[in-house]
């Protein structure tokens, strides 16, 4: 459901008093219907209102929250089934299991290897949010000697056991840092759900490839007052990997379009069960395990556990999170013109790309990461690729021409040429001949620059 | 305020507000452009259309019923491969997912071959088919003896002015050798040159006269009419590409259809940008010209095409840079999640490069066509302690 302005601005004082800090009420409306803003900030609601607005605004995929204090995770939160739509929000958590049989040093290993993990792209730092502890050995003192290690880490926890004694001795030590309690089952439902009503702790329901029955016992944990639950309907490798995705489209689908209290949570995957059945190498049951995490994220996984841990299995499942949870309402352009990197003269050299924001960025990191001194011409080409605005003729002779007369470059440098990226090479002809200025062609991957220049300049 | 009470109820029963010869003076002016509004004028085009899929009510409490839409429209099914070609069918969907409806065919996957050596591929593919990269026939035939490609997609990059400036007969002769040593359905591609494409494809495509290949591509920057000719004339099918585009897609698919093309004839390529390149603007691309397609929209009622092969373009598939770990294993998985992400939204043919990301994208594909809960799934009741390490 998308809650629209105008069903917020109907029920505000519409007195545009100004003390939530913005201009108006209708303005106000438009920050709460896109989640900018927090209802409290409205000093003037009546209760009644006050309630149909807390009710309206409450998205369709209750929020979770892991954790506590600044590294606490939130899941769920969605709308809309498809991203135009609206947008999704909160990115799927990324967890990282260890074991409760691990030897000391590789347990330290293993929690080190999850806290350091860190891909840089476009600016942001992506990283691992979580680390789920598993009760592998079944024995409890086991489990906590593990849990009072990994404490320490100071990332949020899933305490992961079917046995409720485990369980709760690990709660006498992490309880009061809200762990995510997974899993309840049919067989241990009511002392699960006793020691997450006793910790105020989050409680997975795990419920493999059974929707009537996971209905069935949502509702048991809701109707014992439990709000903060998360589903997990089973993660199947191979060709079960189909009915995976039937079980988590249908839920997500019950909750969106069909408002059904019981199936209004976020969903968890458990990619890391690849590496149960497999009898390949390592190798390609790390790519399987990836294919698995990528395949659950783009249809409405909330939280996803996985067991390889290698940087190269974790950089395309963490760059797909990126992707798909970027805010499509915000425009993916930066703003045309000129740019100057390091200590640029009249003799510094001059490159060109788009602005699209992924690639202006890309370039920007590179240019700054190789410590190059130079000046970068940005083409409007409506926030489009460079090889997407060479097939769509953004990016041609007339356009670049127009961009070295009206930024100014001529009065900058004493010199005539231009470097353009090795994607624009097939326009590098008509774009001297336009503009008169001397066209080189530059790498087709900016992370080329550094050493171009060193080459060629 | 009274005005705007009065515009917001005015709204309320509003699907379509359309605006003419509109003219406005003004020194300056705030805009809060609500956001409801521009949903509605935004789905405008969709919504005007169709048929929006039915929702079935709601369940009595406690009963779960899956949600299975019904929906008015049907993608075309488009037959590749004829003569002495094997057949495969692309599309025919009339079902968004499979526990609404299995779909009738399974994604396929065709294998790039290049009609000259390519020595930019990456090393990863390199590995694989270096011995045969001088003949694209040897290279189709290892595609589809050792790797069990489906379908093969022949790139004429050789024809490109700027890189060898082939001949179309010289594409015609390359086409032969390939019909010659493989009998899977073939994708015919060009050079990407708008103004030589069409004159290639013609050639290509009467050298394979009546084997039903599938042309690559038609779009608004060539000679479009020429590739659609091309197709009638000797029994094949046309890709239709358009960038990013729903509306630039839907206007060329009409183009096509007004040459005397069927859409049992067009394959749709609305272009598939890398994973980490844009690759949401294609996932969002996808999504709504698949679900336009079904709600009855019947400029976009056709298969869609990826071209996976782009993620290689990627830095994160090839770049060597130790704290990434081994580009050997980076280049496939770059290539399965970016073809998996296509095929999530409806994509049902990807041209691809390595042995083992084919592999994997078949895997998940071939579940398209079963039905919910007939697959034997493995007990994973006690994952916890079964998993090792």
């Amino acid at each position: 459901m998308i809650v629209t302005a105008m069903d917020v601005y109907k029920l505000l004082p519409k007195t545009n008093c100004g003390i939530c800090g913005e201009a108006s009420c209708m303005a106000f409306a438009t920050k709460l219907s896109e989640k900018e803003m927090e209802l409290s900030l409205c000093t003037q609601m009546m209760d009644e209102e006050l309630e149909k607005l807390k009710n309206i605004l409450a998205p369709a995929v209750s929020e979770v929250t892991i954790g506590t204090g600044d590294k606490a995770i939130t899941i769920g939160g969605d709308e809309v089934l498809y991203r135009y739509e609206l947008t999704y929000y909160n990115p799927t958590a990324l967890v990282v299991d260890v074991s409760d049989d691990l030897e000391e040093s590789e347990l330290e290993e293993r929690v080190k290897t999850i806290k350091d993990t860190e891909f840089e792209r476009t600016g942001e730092k992506l990283t691992l949010d979580a680390i789920a502890i598993r009760n592998k050995s079944g024995n409890s003192e086991k489990f906590v000697e593990t849990v009072k290690k990994v404490k320490d880490a100071n990332l949020p926890l899933l305490l992961c056991s079917f046995n409720p004694d485990s369980m709760k001795a690990a709660l006498k030590i992490v309880g009061s840092d809200r762990p995510l309690i997974y899993a309840t089952t049919e067989y241990n439902i009511e002392e699960m759900a006793a020691l997450a009503l006793e910790y105020d702790c989050p409680i997975t329901l795990f419920i493999p490839n059974d929707l009537d029955k996971m209905k069935e016992l949502s509702n048991v944990l809701r109707s014992k007052g439990i709000k903060d639950i998360v589903l997990d309907p089973g993660t199947f490798v191979d060709a079960g990997i189909g009915d995976s995705l039937d079980n988590f489209i249908m839920i997500r689908r019950q909750a969106i379009e069909e408002n059904d209290e019981d199936f209004r949570f976020p969903i968890m995957g458990v990619p890391a069960v690849t590496w149960i059945s497999s009898k390949e190498d390592k190798v390609t049951t790390g790519m399987r395990e990836a294919t698995i995490a990528a395949t659950l994220m783009n249809k409405y996984a909330d939280i996803l556990i996985m067991h390889g841990a290698d940087i190269w299995e974790l950089i395309p499942v963490l760059t797909l999170r990126q992707s798909l949870y970027t805010d499509p309402r915000k425009p993916q352009a930066v703003d045309p013109g000129i740019y100057e990197f390091g200590d640029v003269n009249e003799n510094s050299p001059v490159l060109m790309t788009t602005n699209f924001a992924l690639t202006y960025y890309t370039v920007e990191g590179d240019l700054k990461s190789g410590n190059v001194n130079c000046y970068l011409l940005v083409l409007d080409t409506g926030g489009r690729a460079v090889d997407v605005s060479v097939a769509g003729n953004q990016l041609n002779a007339k356009s670049v021409t127009d961009l070295i007369r009206n930024s100014g470059i001529e009065n900058g440098v004493n010199h005539q040429k231009l470097i353009i990226p090795g994607l624009a090479a097939p326009v590098s002809g008509e774009i001297e001949d336009e503009s008169g200025w001397e066209v080189m062609v530059g790498p087709r991957d900016s992370s080329g620059i550094p050493d171009f220049l060193t080459e060629k300049w | 305020m009274d005005k705007m009470m009065q515009l917001l109820k005015l709204l309320e029963k509003t699907d379509y507000i359309e605006i003419n010869e509109f003219r406005m003076d003004f020194d300056e002016l705030e805009f809060h452009l609500m956001p409801a509004v521009q949903q509605i004028v935004g789905k405008t085009r969709e919504e005007s259309i169709i048929g929006k899929e039915v929702i079935p009510s709601t369940p009595a409490v406690g009963e779960f019923v899956p949600p299975v839409h019904e929906y008015p429209g049907k993608i075309a099914e488009v037959q590749l491969g004829a003569g002495t070609r094997q057949t495969v069918y692309l599309g025919g969907q009339r079902a968004l997912y499979r526990f609404e409806e299995p779909q009738p065919n399974p994604p396929v996957v065709t294998f790039d071959v290049f009609d000259i050596p390519m020595p930019g591929l990456p090393r990863p593919i390199r590995e694989h088919f270096s011995d045969v990269m001088d003949h694209p026939g040897d290279w189709a035939k290892k595609a589809v003896h050792d790797f069990g490609a489906n379908m093969v997609t022949i790139h004429l990059i050789g024809t490109g002015p700027k890189v060898m400036d082939k001949s179309p007969k010289d594409a015609a002769a390359d086409i032969e050798e390939v019909l010659q040593a493989v009998d899977v359905p073939l994708v015919i591609g060009g050079s990407g040159d708008p103004k030589k494409d069409p004159i290639v494809l013609e050639k290509a495509a009467e050298a394979a006269e009546g084997e039903r290949c599938l042309l690559a591509s038609a779009n608004l920057d060539l000679d479009y009419k020429k590739v659609a000719k091309a197709a009638l004339d000797y029994n094949h099918a046309v890709l239709s590409w358009a960038i990013t585009d729903v509306n630039m897609q839907k206007t060329l698919n009409r183009y096509l259809m007004k040459e005397g093309l069927k859409p049992e004839d067009i394959v749709m390529d609305p272009t598939t940008c890398a994973l980490g390149y844009g690759i949401e603007f294609s996932v969002d691309v996808i999504t709504r010209t698949r679900l336009a397609a079904l709600r009855g929209d019947k400029d976009l009622q056709m298969p869609m095409s990826s071209g996976t092969t782009n993620a290689w373009g990627s830095r994160e598939a090839w770049m060597k840079k130790d704290e990434w770990g081994p580009t050997k294993y980076r280049g496939p998985i770059w290539e399965i999640i970016t073809g998996l992400t296509m095929m999530l939204c409806g994509v049902d043919i990807f041209m691809m490069l390595h042995p083992l990301s084919v592999q994997i994208l078949k895997e998940i594909g071939d579940t398209f066509t079963r039905n919910y809960l007939t697959t034997k799934v493995p007990d994973i009741s006690e994952w916890i302690t079964q998993l090792e390490g």
